[in-house]
């Protein structure tokens, strides 16, 4: 009988809730374990991509490399919900954010530690790894 | 080329919680419009059903419908766009006519959403963003808006009251409509008193008044070539220009965050094709599943220049009485919003008011209506501009 081949499902430890296991760009969760943030970029254009993905539209190629975020963004908008979907009750009250890096921009949450009257449209922030409660991973935006 | 009638429209009423499975509520819009356009079911030579899948069970809908409604053995196929579904619905109907491959198409939409809970709702709704990237963080639709809606008032002074505005103009019309899920009357006062449930925050800057209600319904919309619009129709209402755009799903891939790429790049097809421009309009529906929606689509139509949206709230011009009336049917906000139906209700909306049959929310002769429905957060943006 053949042996069951093991699949790779680490993009399940993503965010509270992960929608997706199988995906190319599953490297992205080992950066996270290692506390960086990474995006690809094609090795053929030069094309950079955030979130991270496997191909390039554009060189109709697959030839991709890593890059790691750094530095600061601008905060592009935010919103605090106070009501969650299936799944993230618990985490009620969070703010998602966007933050604006110029070449790529990241969609992510703002840190539970940052004062809500400090959040403002413009402002400079960074992007570090978070671990969730539930021991799932994540990224959060804190005040550069 | 010659041109495309609608000949007939219809809707169910829009309820919290419709008390029969969807094809029956599929039934309704259909038995409106074929009574409206005096058909019978052998006029109709090809369905396309509209409708964002998961919220009820029933998987390939549109085989289920046709045989229910009397449709066998006529082509049906099902279209999906999310919340504009049945605009997407009409843009194939309008092709399979112009295409001359059939005659009379019905575009029938629905949505049945109460069979979940509004949480479960809310997370398939976040699921209609991008599922690897974004809805891990917990996102849902009025969060995604709120974005929006900070970003517009961070550019342009937009605020709260003025939102709340928009609020209370789709309440004095739901008032009227007696297809309408929210009847009652909203007021500046209810959306900023702040132990009244409709100032409760939902994700800020939105409040519980500045989001559409959940909600099942149904239409359907009858579209004809010209030839048998001759035959059938005492009125017809021509399909003048039709646009569809599509943009990244994540946010990350945006540059605009005070305006849809979508309702411009959609608008801006629809206008060509049609011959028209913004000033030419005399009454639209447009996609205000948030009242955020609706000021960034008198800025993405072109009815007012990028952040003067406001200026027309706060005059009422987007009133019945006023020189761009929108919405006077109550809108997402107080009619409801059963996804995949509300295109073809807002399509049904405008139809009345060209045809002058309007009853109580008539605006003064309109020649040209416009329709504007999004789908997604941004995602698929559809404009539909009608003549009569």
């Amino acid at each position: 009988m053949a042996e069951k081949k093991e699949s790779d499902e680490r993009f399940k430890k993503f965010g509270t809730v992960s929608f997706t296991s199988l995906t190319k760009t599953n490297d992205f969760i080992d950066y996270l374990e290692k506390g960086t943030i990474a995006g690809t970029r094609c090795k053929d254009c030069g094309r950079v991509f955030f979130p991270p993905r496997a191909d390039c539209f554009q060189c109709l190629a697959s030839h991709m490399e890593w890059f790691e975020v750094t530095g600061s963004g601008t905060l592009v908008s935010f919103s605090k919900l106070e009501y969650g979907p299936a799944g993230f009750q618990e985490d009620v009250p969070y703010s998602i954010a966007l933050l604006d890096y110029g070449k790529f921009k990241v969609f992510g949450r703002i840190g539970k530690d940052v004062p809500a009257t400090e959040i403002a449209v413009g402002m400079p922030m960074k992007t570090i790894v978070n671990r969730l409660p539930n021991g799932q991973l994540n990224y959060v935006f804190v005040k550069a | 080329m010659s041109r495309v009638a609608i000949i007939g429209v219809g809707q169910s009423e829009f309820v919290r919680a419709y008390p029969g499975s969807v094809r029956e509520l599929a039934f309704e819009g259909f038995k409106e419009a074929m009574r409206d356009a005096r058909l019978t079911t052998k006029d109709i030579q090809a369905s396309v059903i509209c409708s964002a899948p998961e919220y009820d069970k029933q998987r390939s809908p549109a085989g289920v419908f046709a045989e229910y409604l009397g449709l066998n053995p006529q082509p049906t196929f099902y279209v999906e766009s999310l919340c504009s579904s049945s605009s997407m619905g009409l843009r194939m109907a309008y092709a399979l006519v112009q295409s001359g491959l059939h005659d009379v198409v019905a575009v029938i939409g629905f949505q049945k959403m109460s069979e979940i809970s509004s949480a479960e709702s809310q997370e398939r709704m976040g699921r209609g963003a991008d599922i690897q990237w974004e809805s891990p963080f917990g996102t849902m639709m009025p969060a995604y808006y709120a974005m929006y809606a900070r970003a517009h008032m961070a550019a342009h002074g937009t605020t709260l009251e003025d939102l709340a505005l928009i609020r209370v103009k789709a309440s004095t019309y739901g008032q009227l409509n007696d297809k309408a899920v929210y009847r009652k009357a909203v007021t500046l006062a209810n959306l900023s008193h702040p132990e009244d449930r409709m100032a409760g925050p939902v994700a800020s800057p939105l409040r519980v008044g500045d989001c559409c209600a959940n909600a099942d319904g149904s239409s359907c919309v009858i579209v004809a070539s010209e030839e048998k619009a001759r035959v059938y129709c005492q009125k017809p209402v021509w399909i003048l220009g039709l646009g569809a755009a599509t943009t990244s799903v994540n946010l990350a891939g945006r540059d605009l965050f005070t305006g849809l790429t979508v309702a411009r790049e959609a608008s801006r097809q629809a206008y060509k094709m049609a011959g028209v421009g913004p000033k030419d309009i005399d009454v639209a529906e447009v996609h205000d599943c948030f009242t955020i929606a609706e000021m960034m689509a008198y800025e993405d139509l072109g009815f007012a220049k990028p952040g003067e949206g406001k200026e027309l709230i706060r005059s009422k011009a987007t009133y019945k009485e006023g020189h761009i009336p929108v919405n006077v049917d109550g809108g997402l906000l107080s009619k409801g919003h059963p996804i995949g139906a509300t295109g073809g209700s807002q399509i049904r909306t405008v139809v009345l008011q060209l045809r002058e049959e309007a009853g109580p929310i008539q605006v003064k002769s309109p020649e040209i209506g416009l329709v504007h429905n999004i789908g997604g957060v941004g995602l698929y943006g559809n404009v539909s501009i009608f003549g009569r």
